[in-house]
């Protein structure tokens, strides 16, 4: 009986007439949780009910506050027929449960109903009181945090950044179910609407049980995702990163007093976390001593906890879980399990065996090297499930391909990968599962800490990397585009050149990858939005058929998507892509692909050579005017490109464009995993031909198609910049103007008889049109730029083709001179931070059994025990002043605190704008301009069915979506305000399907957000640069 | 191929306002983004016409959602659907009640019923607003009454209050509702000359002086309706025609008083009679509804134009109310009589206003200027409105000529010298 949830109802506002008669409404309020329902008394004829109801309580057990979401139905009451329901809340309490997150829910939010949408508003005050279960065999994982953020958070450092974790549960989709034909579509979408609460509460536990097994007390990049299968059911799904965080300022210190002073029960973890006085911090070699051995390695594993914490002599507080050090073997022998529940004992060995992360930036030198984008994809038909409603099959699924993803990387001599991510495309019962992510190689110094039972439970090993790397000590602007591979035993072949920074080591002559531009890295110029779009029509067919059909096309979707790309990238004067993203939406007869990614120029990389046009038939005149023409078109193409982005390189190769060496496209030069099986495929950083000789034969159809793809993209409007990572290179001095949107196109096709070329031109102009909308409707914010510009394209009917965009659109300063001061300091720091780096060791946790056989050359793995666990930092400022306070002699008193490259300083005072709602500011991206993040109040993870049977009368398609993504917005902006936030970072729609049936006048749309809740403050003066000064947080949580 | 679904939604609402004057203003899309093109919208800009027709329909589609909210301004403060900045709001507010003075001079007055909603089309042919706009006019005076309707205390306070207007736009707000409250008659030809702005200040006059609310301390009661009592008290007035002695003891006031101050004293002392006549029977009249709204019909009839014919300007009826009013507070009659003080300061109040009332009407009539122009025919009057150079414009005289008697005195010496 570890929790007491309370609830109030306080008031409602704006409701609906439901009498016609009077034109009142006589409300009532029913508050569910669980099995258990609490009413409030009826306020009669009035659309301003005060109920100010006693406080309801909900005695139940901790997991099923996990699992569960308050219910807050309002209605109307009728004497004589039943009474009608006005609408729904459903109020996530996981916030609560999280002593460091919020304390209190309470405002005002929508009345929802999947019918009607809003209807008006009710004001509910939520409070748990939570008792902590130490039961080691317990099934809930309270106080596990997660983000969205795929960073780790700005008011955090990671101390331990454990690894995967994943999760998936299954259950039958309410809407196949028999029921449905003789319910109302109110009911229907309600019980969906409750069951993916309820079923992303227990992914969310399950995974908190997995946290806590390793160690850590936070998931960070966490994704979750909806499959809607359809009649073999409903899969929600998630994967993120575990890490042990720990809250960084003063503020975190009373928040973390707190918090063990709450979790007083857990004795045996307290005293050896305050008791021992560690006399020999990890830092005290200190910053000029690199540390190559590791000197703690005689520790005993069951102290490396209080190791850890030792770092709280410096002010810097530790913030251990509760459960941490029980949470062990989590699950084995477990109590009994829901249906839908899975297996928690599978495979909790074999995930550890993916060395993934969903992290897209990381701390500093963290990442060593970058070798390029892993993926995979398989098609499986839906209807060969042989058991729809347990989990095993698609867990087996995802296991193939994490296992493919893994031996890509293997060959590309990484043993990790970053910006690791997971999609599904469902078409009927042809479903494509796509992963991606970016081989890398991380500062492997490793280790493990935490939970040691565990580790000795599960037999594994504790290993340490040593990367006695020759650049260790390269410059950190350029050391992660060096190429982690043997130059000699290439896995594909490359074109590899001398950095252009260090002149030391090898570096490929492009670089595509799915994490965000590393903070460090040099780059000329800003940057850009590139996107590749293809269609392919496919064969209307069933089954088996459909599959290999789809398996077939697939290679050259992805290849064609490929070419495009870099074509781009030339065509921008550009050598390297981040944050790539390749979607592959399958429709009944055609696939779609879309790849979207930032170009930058790396100045480490070589000057991208140009495009050289070849005909094929060189004696005809006529011809070769054509050629020419376009040749030139190119040219200058590329040189304007290079002048837009500010692209000004010293050594220009002259002799580059236009060069004069005509060799034929190849495409054996494409490298194709050799596992690639008959329904999957890979795709591997490819790299084409020669660099100064790209060469486009334009007789070859498909050439046409990439010219014209190439020059039908219209530039950026002046004034205006766009990419889809966090942060545009180039750009710092960013205003606190931002404007969050989403957009929505759907596109019909009516001409039956189209051609691949012709919808192709048609998929083009749809997201270039759009982009032209976007950039008109954004005009007055300019200068600004588009950051984190999502696409999602599907199909969902036979001739439709659904484009839907979120973005934040931000303006910035023109104000040069700041830019350049900035680019100083930020560079300066970057210095600062290459001096520090060498102390760096990050812990790492990984398998003995998948780690050694990756150990880079050269490296020398021995074993360690946990000493470096507070080494992980992304924080140097931190260890600079920890090192300070330990080596009392040498003092270095500057230290720079911007380790992102944003400006960020210290502020006390939380400011609201006046107005009777409070502002809530949502942005795609993991920080605001001009703001700082004070404090995290949890996940927000919102699933809204809408469905209308009057689709005329309510504005037609638009006039439907339009309402219902606002209220959407609203519903976002409600639940955060009454967390006491003003806005929600790392905002994203996830899903946002929509159905139509214009001549039964009805639609359906299903819409999944997510974002992390935060409270931040504007920085109005610079005060800030004093990373330890504690800034005091806001003082409790006082809902506006 | 088509696009079939087509939205934008921003996190902050995202209004243009040109785009919004124009869905106001009643246009289709198609004929908004013509004039946005026209405009020269997208110049400097690469977007196609299809930019803008998808730009121009979404924000359409956002005007039409928040329409409902703007029904009632106090609720788009506490809404959670769209987030829009306080500013935004007023002037989303201030715009959506916003009219043009051509509709309102065609409905002022006007009951406010379906009956004057159906003929809204001939109201649009006319002044040439689209019908669209005019309903959403008509349907905003209609409401803005209704809430006032039921409501205590001070109208334009109210008005301001509930619908968060500005203070300009809640101050002609109060001029429809009393007008369209007791119907006043204002449609008549001869009444054409007459601005909007004309009749939303004789209201301003009306409600500050003739209500109940203006009568006690505007606490109590409404402003909408007229008291009653001082109405009935109006009568009483009726003894300074039909006493002969009276009469004559009153002219022969004002005539001493005028003396040598006026061109045109010869017409004063002919016309005198008839016109004290005239306002003493408008104002014993005004029990009777049906008189109340021929209030200013009246007034142009039995005063204003025998007062142009005679070639008045409009100092000249300034200076003859002033004394006219002067002289019958001194008239034995009443100074002596307890029981006609507090009335006698009734019959002035209303007098008063009529003054100003009378002022306005002949200041916009163009007799300011000179005598000999303002002999010009009455046809002509209302094209002269507003071609004549006003000097000056009515709302200057609430500030110049107070509503005291005392005050009124005090003006009057003022104004000596340069009558004179």
């Amino acid at each position: 009986m570890p929790g007491k949830l309370k609830a109030k109802i306080v008031a409602g506002r704006h409701l609906p007439v439901m009498d016609r008669a009077s034109d009142l409404t006589d409300a009532f309020v029913e508050v569910k949780f669980g099995n258990t329902t609490f009413k409030t008394d009826v306020f009669p004829k009035s659309l301003n009910p005060q109920w100010n109801s006693e406080w309801f309580k909900f005695e139940v057990d901790d997991e099923d506050l996990q699992d569960e979401p308050l219910q807050i139905t309002v209605l109307d009451h009728d004497t004589y027929s039943a009474n009608d329901a006005i609408g729904k809340v459903y109020i996530d309490i996981d916030p609560l449960l999280s002593s460091e997150a919020a304390t209190v829910i309470s405002g005002w939010f929508p009345i929802y109903d999947t019918i009607h949408g809003i209807r008006g508003e009710i004001n509910v005050l939520v409070k748990v009181d939570l008792f902590n279960d130490l039961n080691r065999f317990r099934q809930s994982s309270c106080g596990v945090r997660f983000f969205c953020t795929t960073s780790i958070p700005l008011c955090y450092r990671a101390v331990v950044v454990h690894g995967f974790v994943e999760e998936l549960v299954v259950n039958e989709d309410p809407e196949y179910q028999w029921i449905d034909r003789i319910r109302t579509p109110r009911a229907s979408n309600e019980a969906r609407q409750r069951l993916i609460s309820l079923m992303s509460g227990e992914l969310q536990r399950k995974i908190g049980l997995k946290v806590l097994e390793m160690g850590g007390n936070a998931v960070v990049g966490y994704l979750q995702c909806f499959d809607l299968e359809g009649e073999s059911g409903l899969v929600v799904r998630a994967i993120g990163t575990a890490c042990t965080l720990e809250k960084l300022s003063g503020g975190g210190a009373t928040n973390n007093a707190q918090h063990t002073a709450n979790s007083s029960p857990s004795k045996d973890m307290k005293e050896p976390v305050f008791g021992d006085e560690c006399p020999s911090n990890p830092l005290s070699s200190g910053p000029s001593t690199p540390l190559r051995a590791p000197p703690f390695t005689s520790f005993s594993p069951s102290k490396s906890y209080s190791r850890q914490s030792s770092s709280s002599d410096t002010d810097i507080s530790l913030t251990p879980k509760t459960g941490m050090g029980s949470g062990g073997s989590a699950g084995k022998e477990a109590g009994p399990l829901k249906i839908l529940l899975r297996q928690q004992t599978q495979t909790a060995l074999e995930q550890r065996e993916f060395p993934f992360f969903t992290l897209t930036s990381f701390p500093q030198g963290f990442l060593l090297h970058v070798a390029g984008v892993v993926s995979a994809r398989s098609v499986k038909l839906l209807d060969r499930i042989h058991n729809p409603d347990e989990p095993e099959t698609r867990d087996a699924w995802w296991e193939e391909l994490r296992q493919e993803i893994k031996s890509h990387a293997r060959a590309l001599g990484c043993h990790a990968v970053v910006g690791y991510s997971e999609s599904t495309s469902i078409c009927e019962e042809v479903c494509i599962l796509s992963a991606s992510g970016t081989a890398a190689v991380l500062n492997c110094r490793f280790l493990q800490d935490g939970c040691l039972d565990v580790l000795s439970e599960h037999s594994r090993g504790v290993v340490v990397f040593f990367c006695n790397r020759c650049d260790d000590s390269a410059p950190p602007g350029c050391g992660f585009c060096h190429v982690p591979y043997d130059e000699l035993n290439m896995p594909f072949p490359a074109q590899l050149s001398p950095c252009c920074c260090c002149h030391r080591t090898k570096v490929p002559d492009v670089l595509f990858t799915t994490i965000d531009l590393p903070t460090d890295a040099q780059v000329t110029g800003k940057g850009c939005l590139i996107q590749a779009r293809l269609c392919r029509l496919k064969k209307k067919s069933q089954g088996e058929g459909n599959a290999t059909c789809i398996s077939n096309l697939l290679p050259f979707l992805e290849y064609e998507l490929h070419t495009q790309l870099l074509n781009k990238l030339k065509l921008c004067g550009m050598n390297a892509l981040f944050g790539l993203c390749i979607q592959i939406s399958v429709g009944e007869n055609m696939l779609v692909g879309l790849a979207s990614a930032t170009g930058v120029y790396l100045s480490a990389l070589p000057s991208p050579g140009g495009i050289q046009i070849a005909g094929k038939t060189p004696n005809d005149l006529t011809y070769d005017q054509h050629v020419s023409s376009i040749q030139r078109k190119i040219n200058d193409t590329i040189v304007k490109n290079r002048e837009l982005y500010e692209i000004h390189i010293t050594e220009v190769a002259e002799d580059v464009i236009g060069s004069p060496i005509p060799e034929p496209r190849q495409r054996s030069r494409l490298f194709r995993s050799h596992s690639e099986s008959s329904d999957e495929l890979s795709e591997l950083d490819l790299s084409h031909g020669k660099k100064d000789a790209f060469v486009l034969e334009i007789d070859d159809t498909d050439a046409v198609e990439d010219l014209h793809s190439l020059l039908t993209d219209a530039p950026t409007p002046p004034g205006f910049y766009s990419c889809n990572t966090e942060i545009m290179p180039g750009i710092y001095n960013w205003t606190s103007a931002i404007q969050m949107f989403t957009s929505v196109r759907v596109f019909r096709l009516n001409n039956a008889n189209l051609t691949n070329l012709g919808l192709n031109k048609i998929f083009n102009e749809l997201c270039e049109n759009l982009l032209k909308s976007l950039y008109f409707k954004l005009r007055s914010m300019v200068p600004c730029c588009l950051c984190r510009l999502n696409f999602t394209v599907a199909v969902p009917e036979d001739e439709l083709i659904q484009v839907a965009v979120t973005a934040v659109a931000m303006s910035f300063h023109k104000d040069q001179t700041q830019e350049a001061n900035k680019a100083a300091q930020a560079h300066s720091q970057m210095k600062a931070i290459a001096e520090t780096e060498e102390q760096l060791q990050f812990p790492l946790e990984l398998n003995a059994e998948s780690a050694s056989p990756l150990s880079p050359k050269g490296s020398a793995p021995s074993v360690d025990y946990s000493s470096f666990a507070d080494r992980c930092s992304s924080w140097i400022e931190q260890l600079r002043l920890r090192a300070h306070t330990i080596r009392r002699g040498s003092i270095k008193t500057s230290s720079s605190p911007l380790p992102e490259g944003r400006s960020r300083s210290l502020r006390s005072t939380r400011s609201f704008p006046g107005s009777s709602v409070s502002v809530v500011k949502m942005t795609p991206l993991s920080f605001i301009p001009g703001a700082k993040i004070v404090k995290y109040l949890g996940i927000i993870n919102m699933f809204f069915i809408r469905e209308t049977t009057s689709l005329r009368e309510e504005g037609g398609v638009s006039g439907f979506l339009h309402a219902f993504i606002a209220e959407v917005f609203a519903m976002v902006r409600a639940h955060v305000a009454a967390l006491g936030g003003n806005a929600v970072v790392s905002y994203s729609m996830k899903e946002c399907v929509f159905m139509e049936n214009p001549n039964k006048n009805q639609a359906q749309c299903l819409i999944n957000v997510s974002g992390d809740a935060v409270i931040f403050t504007r920085e109005s003066d610079q005060e800030g640069h004093l990373p330890q000064t504690s800034h005091p947080q806001p003082t409790e949580d006082t809902p506006p | 191929m088509s696009v079939e679904l087509d939205v934008f939604v921003g996190n902050t609402t995202i209004m243009d306002q040109e785009v919004y004057q124009l869905w106001l203003s009643g246009y289709t899309v198609g004929d908004a983004v013509k004039v946005r093109m026209d405009g020269g919208v997208l110049d400097g800009c690469d977007a196609s016409a299809e930019v803008l027709r998808s730009d121009t329909m979404d924000q359409f589609r956002t005007f039409q959602m928040c329409e409902r909210l703007l029904h009632n301004p106090a609720k788009l403060a506490n809404q959670l659907l769209f987030q829009i900045p306080p500013d935004r709001q007023a002037m989303l507010i201030d715009r959506y009640y916003a009219f043009d003075d051509a509709f309102v001079r065609e409905v002022l007055g006007k009951k406010l019923s379906k009956g004057t909603k159906k003929d809204l089309d001939d109201v649009s042919s006319k002044t040439g607003i689209l019908l669209k706009s005019c309903r959403r006019q008509f349907d905003n005076f209609k409401r803005v009454f209704k809430v006032v309707e039921e409501l205590k205390g001070p109208l334009v306070e109210n008005i301001r209050q509930h619908l968060l207007l500005s203070d300009r736009l809640a101050r002609d707000y109060a001029a429809i509702v009393f007008f369209a409250n007791h119907r006043f008659e204002t449609g008549k030809k001869k009444l054409q000359y007459l601005t909007f702005q004309d009749f939303a200040f004789c209201a301003g006059e009306l409600i500050s002086h003739w209500t109940v609310g203006a009568m006690d301390n505007q606490l109590e009661d409404m402003d909408v309706d007229l008291d009653k009592e001082f109405l009935q008290d109006l009568k009483e007035l009726k003894v300074l025609i039909t006493d002969k002695d009276l009469l004559d003891q009153h002219k022969s006031l004002v005539c001493t008083a005028l003396r040598s101050k006026t061109k045109v004293f010869a017409e004063m002392e002919a016309s005198f009679k008839n016109l004290s006549r005239g306002l003493i029977n408008i104002a014993a009249k005004l029990t009777n509804t049906k008189d109340v709204r021929d209030l200013f019909i009246d007034l142009v009839e039995k005063f204003i134009e025998p007062c142009r014919s005679d070639r008045w300007v409009t100092i000249d009826v300034n200076l003859y109310l002033t004394h006219y009013i002067n002289s019958a507070h001194i008239l034995d009659t009443f100074k002596h009589q307890a029981v006609w003080n507090s009335l006698w300061d009734e019959l002035f109040k209303m007098l008063t206003d009529i003054q100003h009332v009378t002022v306005c009407f002949l200041v916009k009539m163009g007799m300011v200027a000179s005598g000999a122009s303002a002999a010009a025919e009455g046809t002509r009057a209302t094209a002269a409105s507003s071609e004549e150079p006003v000097p000056v414009h009515p709302t200057q005289f609430t500030t110049s000529i107070s509503f005291s008697f005392r005050d009124m005195l005090n003006v009057g010496c003022r104004a000596w010298p340069h009558s004179g």
